[in-house]
């Protein structure tokens, strides 16, 4: 715990968003920062939880604990809607309360022995928890990195997917796509060769596929969709963004039962136990939800909201073009990441704060590779995204 | 092979949900039930099946490995399933999970629902929560079970239980921590315990840990630890009114405990999910001990007090005045875990924690609570007049049945075979376990009477 540095990223933007209001009271900020979701969800879909909820209180409907699992029925709606004619079975998905927690489980599961790789830059839970598990050394301040992480920078130049032939072997490696920060989506040669990399060097892969639903072209939407995945790859995903569930709580993990150890013991039944024996399983009411969701009506409903939120993506990505800014992602992903060439992202996220009341997040905040990238989410009502955007425009031209 | 029970390459859903139907996973035809002890199977290395298969070369956490078999629940719940396979017209009962089976009052699941239909609104639409929990509802249980204990609602975490809770701060404590816990124990602090890696290799023949300090509670004792005989740990798991004895601690024995964890520096982590089934003047926190505040964390949950066992929704209080011996303030900690391995319990449960703790929640709780005892009673009468030795049941939804001298799985097979009633075997608890049945008293009132027949022609 105490290697870690300062407080975990997004409450740090979140203080630093109430400090700003105090600030200003009267100026509405417009908060583009901390990718949290801001549309209705789908009728559809609460109308199960809440019918869910009233059964509850009959004794028809009552139900205790559930499978540390999930619900069957869930875990073969995501099997089959999610997964379709992949070979997933339902026995190899384990439903949680969400991917952040999926990331620390799967930590515990691994324990402390093992290294890791992440992308440079990266959502910040997976390095946070590296540490806190004891897998890595210190922090340098010189580098901005932690002892012991292997991290594979992302950058426009190589395409913001790692060089595996200058990529050191590490037992896991976290890679996700679409990623948070850069927006950018693997395309399937890269995952391929990724996949080729991690059976090569005996690695596991740990794909995060949280924004699977923001892919618009024919990147793949899950490692399982390249042949010989199954033996090195773990997968999580997640309700939050793809159904507005961020707090409600719902995601959900793929342990294949064709990885193993290197003793040959496979993996899902560690996790298994660590499910059963540190979780005890989502909420009943949000499963749920998340079985409405994966309903044709629930994925058309979600998938509408999904498209909301796409369509701001483009509108903050164009804006920022039209500014001559170089920008990334945006078009399989809800971030758009912009390139300030030659100036701190900290001081770019306080002059856009203090100059446009806008919350965006400063890309060293996700690694050290992500300096000199401001993070813009594309959650938002669409009335604050085209205010944001008129703002930008009149700071930035 | 390696060979755990069960051992399909998949793994058996293991649910609660059977309750009373013949629609079960029936992924597992041949399971057999073991002869004894032989549940306590091992976990082979083996190399591949095919020469073929890939193996990745990453090593197995030894952690893992140190575990002796499945968790205690899962294992439970797949005997049953077994049971009911082989016995398919058998009536089981299930006393042996303690798994809420009362509907949930309309109160709270009315809470419940409103924020769920809310979520589909514009104006009631919300996302992220704040990972320490909902104000609204930090507040109202620190009002409602600290109010006059000074805690405040900055010192409540809500979550999604206390199981996860244990294990979030085992992550938050370490693995150079060495802990101490009654023997029997609720197993989630024994097993996150070595996951952590805290612990040594198992013992078969003492059937502990090594580097974990038992502390024996049995009838001799009065189920309260001898303090005098227990060595020194960093972390000391207790849980009062306890699972699976029901003994609830007495104020004297907790001011005994807090001297010792404040004379050995010792963090107490206290699990007082049962306290709303005292019945007597027992204290129902352990910060009603004067000088508790610097030694303790305490852990609760919503689970037997509302039946939200499905719903998910529990708290720890990490009080400010608890110090590392370096003088950093443990809460701090326990924030930068909750925020970084996890992200707040479900929104909708929260709303479900805010009805429950109205005037006409608590009540409706209450009343929920007073049927379990009541069941509770039923049960202990019943051992007691077939001359059993009985114990736990007053404050607690747990009677704890001696059988002296009897491996306590063949009493648990004995009874399962011939009243077709599921329990649980005291040595799933800890070695000293042994020798006793946990009955729970969760299942309705018509379950409980028939069950309580079939123990009476059985052991009449």
């Amino acid at each position: 715990m105490e290697k870690l540095r300062n407080g975990y990223l997004f409450p740090e933007i979140a203080m630093r968003e109430l400090e700003h209001m105090k600030k200003y009271p009267t100026a509405k900020v417009i908060s583009l920062g901390i990718g949290d979701t801001t549309e209705p969800i789908p009728d559809v879909v609460t109308s199960s939880m809440a019918n869910h909820a009233r059964r509850l209180s009959t004794v028809e409907g009552y139900r205790g604990y559930g499978a540390e699992q999930g619900n069957k029925a869930l875990r073969k709606a995501i099997a089959e809607t999610l997964y379709g004619d992949l070979p997933i079975k339902d026995t190899e998905i384990f439903v949680s309360d969400g991917s952040q927690c999926d990331i620390s489980r799967l930590q515990l599961l691994l324990g402390s022995n093992v290294t890791i790789a992440v992308q440079d830059p990266t959502f910040p839970a997976y390095i946070d928890s590296s540490v806190i598990i004891g897998q890595t050394g210190d922090f340098q301040d010189e580098t901005g990195k932690y002892q012991n992480i292997e991290y594979m920078p992302c950058r426009p130049q190589n395409n913001f997917f790692p060089d595996l032939t200058t990529t050191a072997t590490t037992d896991v490696i976290f890679i996700c796509s679409p990623n948070n920060p850069t927006g950018h989506a693997a395309s399937r040669k890269q995952l391929e060769q990724l996949v080729e990399f991690a059976r090569a060097n005996g690695s596991i892969i740990i794909f995060d596929s949280a924004y699977a639903a923001y892919v618009t072209d024919d990147s793949p939407r899950s490692i399982f969709e390249i042949p010989g995945a199954r033996e090195v790859a773990i997968e999580i995903s997640s309700f939050s963004k793809f159904a507005g569930f961020t707090g409600v709580r719902l995601g959900w993990t793929v342990v294949p039962d064709e990885l193993l150890f290197s003793n040959g013991f496979p993996v899902i039944k560690d996790f298994n136990r660590i499910v059963c024996t540190c979780f005890n399983g989502a909420s009943s009411v949000a499963q749920a939800g998340g079985l409405a969701c994966l309903s044709s009506d629930g994925l058309m409903a979600v998938q509408s909201v999904v498209d909301y939120y796409k369509e701001n993506a483009k509108i903050l990505g164009d804006t920022f073009t039209s500014l001559g800014l170089d920008v990334y992602g945006g078009i399989n992903a809800p971030y758009a990441w912009v390139h300030f060439p030659g100036m701190k992202s900290w001081d770019v996220f306080t002059e856009l704060l203090e100059k446009t009341h806008i919350i965006t997040v400063p890309g060293c905040g996700f690694g050290p590779g992500g300096e000199e990238h401001i993070r813009v989410s594309a959650f938002g009502h669409r009335e604050c995204i085209l205010e944001a955007s008129r703002r930008l425009k009149s700071l930035l031209s | 092979m390696y060979s755990l029970m069960s051992s399909s390459p998949s793994i058996s859903s293991s649910s609660s949900s059977f309750l009373g139907q013949t629609h079960f996973d029936s992924r597992n035809p041949n399971a057999r039930l073991p002869t004894k002890d032989s549940w306590i199977c091992k976990c082979v290395a083996t190399p591949p099946t095919e020469t073929t298969a890939h193996t990745t070369k990453v090593s197995r956490n030894a952690n893992m490995a140190k575990l002796q078999a499945g968790y205690l629940f899962p294992e439970i719940a797949r005997r049953r399933s077994a049971h009911m396979l082989k016995y398919p017209d058998g009536q089981v009962i299930s006393l042996g999970i303690g798994d809420t089976t009362e509907p949930i009052p309309e109160v709270i699941t009315f809470g419940m629902a409103k924020k769920a239909h809310a979520l589909s609104t514009l104006e009631g639409y919300s996302g992220y929560g704040a990972e320490q929990g909902e104000k609204q509802l930090r507040a109202a249980i620190a009002s409602t079970y600290y109010g006059d204990l000074s805690l405040e609602e900055s010192d409540i975490f809500v979550s999604d239980g206390a199981k996860s809770d244990i294990s979030r701060l085992q992550v938050m404590f370490g693995s150079n921590v060495t802990m101490a816990v009654q023997d029997p124990s609720y197993p989630a602090y024994v097993d996150s315990s070595v996951i952590l890696g805290q612990t040594g290799q198992f013992q078969k023949d003492v059937e502990k840990y090594r580097k974990i300090e038992y502390m024996k509670c049995n009838p001799e004792n009065g189920f309260f630890p001898d303090l005098s005989t227990v060595s020194r740990t960093d972390i000391i798991f207790f849980c009062s009114p306890n699972n699976p004895t029901g003994n609830a601690a007495t104020r004297e024995q907790l001011t005994r405990l807090v001297q010792f964890a404040k004379d050995n520096g010792s963090i107490l982590v206290y699990d007082s999910a049962y306290a709303m089934y005292i019945s007597d003047d027992s204290p129902r926190s352990i910060f009603e001990i004067p000088g508790a505040k610097e030694v303790a964390i305490e852990v609760s949950s919503f689970s037997k007090y509302a039946g939200f066992t499905g719903v998910r929704l529990g708290w720890t209080v990490v009080p400010k005045e608890l110090l590392y011996s370096d003088g950093f303030p443990v809460a701090k900690d326990f924030n930068r875990i909750v925020c970084t391995t996890f992200n707040g319990a479900s929104n909708i449960s929260q709303a479900g924690g805010l009805a429950c703790l109205s005037p006409e929640g608590l009540e409706a709780m209450h009343k929920v609570v007073g049927f379990y005892q009541e069941n509770t009673n039923i049960i202990m009468e019943t051992f007691t007049s077939l001359g059993f030795s009985v114990y736990g049941g007053k404050n607690a939804p747990y009677v704890w049945v001696h059988f002296p001298g009897q491996s306590s799985w063949d009493v648990f097979s004995e009874i399962l075979e011939k009243t077709h009633v599921v329990t649980t075997p005291g040595s799933g608890f800890g070695p000293a376990g042994d020798g006793f049945i946990r009955v729970s008293a969760f299942g309705h009132r018509g379950n409980v009477l028939e069950a309580c027949k079939r123990f009476k022609q059985l052991y009449k």
